[in-house]
């Protein structure tokens, strides 16, 4: 039995400390953009969800193939709610790059932008991941057919990125690269915590849905060890993993 | 088009800018504290489920006490 609750605080305290520090430094310490000006400051917190959420994805596909190897439940578990949490935060993404683009480029949305356009194309498929699961009744079958899924969803999304990487007509700014990008010392600083500070965010998001799942699976268990099979109320078509 | 409208939109000032800064960062707060509201709720759901898992195990050692106790004694 895992208890994933264990280092949660510690976890949940050193997250709350980073983003309070990276708020800090975002408005206090990074300069303003010599083109865009105050609004650069959507940047460190758009682009720490997006890699945060694109990388959730790829963690749900890698838990996704423990699965399929292993064949034991809790991977597929982990693998649900690493994908549930990407897409929350995929979402968060969506919300603040529209925002960005709006004050930035004058629209909601740009078409023509293929990083946004791909970032929807790999959000529209990872949101077809709960209907699928919810169509299949039976759980074994539910849980091999979402791992496939997931394992290929997940290998398209670093596919995704590099294939919009070498795309040569874009309009988004490129300032991560290989070899340290554009980004000013102070700025680059500022960046880092806010990602680390998000990813520690997802981390204990999910250990925290995690514990919730397990303590709810522990209390049915006990439920039907101590009153027998009778007392615990059959479950419902669900596309989470129970 | 769209790096025409880049290249000719200005830095926007900083009464201007901050409404959609602010915006961003009030998702992101936003987004958080909805997803707390809803473990809240799944947390009172658990401890309700708890409580009444106590109860019928309550009911049941009850129950058999009783059966005991009405057992003749030899």
């Amino acid at each position: 039995m895992t208890t994933y609750g264990r280092g949660l605080r510690g976890l949940s305290l050193a997250a709350a400390a980073t983003i309070t520090a990276a708020l800090a430094l975002t408005f206090f310490y990074a300069p303003l953009d010599a083109n865009q000006g105050f609004i650069q400051k959507i940047f460190y917190i758009h682009v720490p969800l997006a890699i945060t959420a694109l990388c959730g994805f790829v963690f749900g596909g890698v838990l996704g193939a423990m699965y399929l190897r292993t064949g034991e439940r809790k991977w597929d578990i982990r693998s649900y709610v690493a994908i549930h949490m990407a897409l929350i935060f995929g979402v968060g993404t969506l919300l603040t790059g529209t925002i960005w683009a709006k004050a930035s480029w004058g629209h909601w949305w740009v078409w023509s932008d293929p990083t946004l356009t791909s970032f929807l194309i790999v959000m529209l498929l990872f949101a077809t991941y709960q209907p699928l699961r919810f169509s299949i009744e039976d759980p074994e079958r539910q849980s091999r057919y979402a791992s496939v899924f997931s394992v290929v969803a997940g290998a398209f999304v670093p596919l995704n990125f590099l294939a919009v990487r070498a795309a040569q007509a874009y309009v988004h700014p490129r300032v991560l690269t290989l070899t340290g990008g554009n980004l000013p010392g102070s700025m680059r600083l500022t960046f880092l915590v806010a990602l680390v500070g998000v990813a520690l965010l997802y981390v204990t998001l999910w250990k925290y849905e995690m514990a919730a799942k397990s303590t709810r699976m522990q209390l049915r268990a006990l439920r039907r060890t101590l009153l027998g099979d009778d007392a615990v109320a059959p479950l419902k078509r669900s596309a989470a993993p129970s | 088009m769209s790096r025409l409208v880049i290249a000719v939109a200005p830095a926007l000032p900083l009464h201007s800018a901050g409404k959609y800064v602010a915006g961003a960062y009030i998702v992101f707060l936003a987004m958080v504290l909805i997803y707390v509201a809803i473990m809240a709720t799944r947390l009172s759901r658990t401890e309700r489920e708890i409580a009444q898992l106590q109860r019928d195990v309550d009911a049941q050692r009850s129950a058999r006490d009783a059966d005991r106790e009405r057992e003749p004694v030899a």
